[in-house]
């Protein structure tokens, strides 16, 4: 869930759909198992999009979603491990 | 008058019918184990999608479809035929209009879209948006659709019938293919689309 575990952080702030879930796809390839990616975003359809995505993908495990708030901007956080 | 009927046969049918339901139980249970391997075996789902239209809104939704689905590990391929091989066309690709007139959703009456310049303008509202909402441009949706995977695939017919050269096309773009090779991929596919 925290920051702190995430292996890789893939930054996606300003892009929109289907950006952050293609986006988030590649750099889910490039983790080994068990790694935790981090995904940070500005659009707030990613919450829906990346939890779907990951329900959807065989080795993806969403462990976490946050909304925060980063320089006056709504920013969405989302953490994926791979599970093999 | 069930009473009557001795205990003894009373257990055998019984037997017999709970040793045959045992039977088709292990039966049914081996034909799931086949079918679930064979679907494995056939690798990855399929999405198969034509693309008919070359206005700057049509040319959105197979790109961003064709790359969110090879996001979910789907074999994508964009049949691109008529008008949608405007898309592919690396020039006009980042030129593409959108049409005033009869198109209830546009804020002009049909009678002041048909005027001259009125198709320029309102792609240039439409362009504006684009940019200020942050959505990605025609060509970076292409690149992003060929960088996961996604084959674009230009008709040839309609590559003749135009008189496009295979060299006015982004890199990477599928040509030489007709009618039967995108028909063969759409019995292949669990989804096909036409746009």
């Amino acid at each position: 869930m925290s920051t702190e575990t995430a292996a890789e952080t893939l930054d996606v702030k300003g892009q929109n759909c289907p950006m952050p879930v293609v986006k988030t796809r590649g750099a889910f390839d490039d983790l080994a198992a068990g790694e935790v990616l981090e995904v940070i975003a500005t659009d707030s359809g990613s919450v829906s999009d990346i939890a779907g995505w990951a329900e959807s993908t065989d080795n993806a495990e969403l462990v976490g979603q946050e909304e925060a708030t980063e320089d006056g901007e709504d920013v969405y956080k989302h953490y994926v491990r791979k599970t093999e | 008058m069930s009473a009557d009927t001795p205990a003894s046969s009373d257990a055998d049918p019984e037997t017999e019918t709970v040793a045959d339901l045992q039977a088709r139980l292990e039966a049914l249970e081996t034909e799931v184990t086949d079918l679930r391997t064979e679907v494995d075996d056939d690798g990855p789902q399929k999405m198969v999608i034509i693309a008919t239209k070359g206005t700057l809104d049509m040319a959105y939704p197979p790109l961003i479809l064709a790359s969110t689905a090879a996001a979910f590990g789907y074999d994508v391929t964009v049949f691109h035929t008529f008008w949608g091989l405007e898309i592919l066309h690396e020039e006009n690709s980042k030129n593409l209009q959108l049409s005033s007139v009869g198109n209830p959703n546009m804020p002009v009456p049909n009678l002041i879209g048909a005027l001259p310049g009125m198709d320029r303008m309102t792609t240039r509202m439409m362009r504006n948006k684009i940019a200020e909402n942050e959505v990605a441009s025609i060509e970076e949706l292409i690149e992003t659709a060929i960088a996961s995977g996604v084959d674009l695939q230009a008709c040839q017919m309609t590559i003749d019938l135009l008189g496009y050269d295979e060299d006015d096309f982004y890199d990477d773009v599928t040509t030489g293919v007709g009618a039967a090779s995108a028909f063969q991929d759409m019995v292949d596919a669990d989804i096909q689309l036409l746009v």
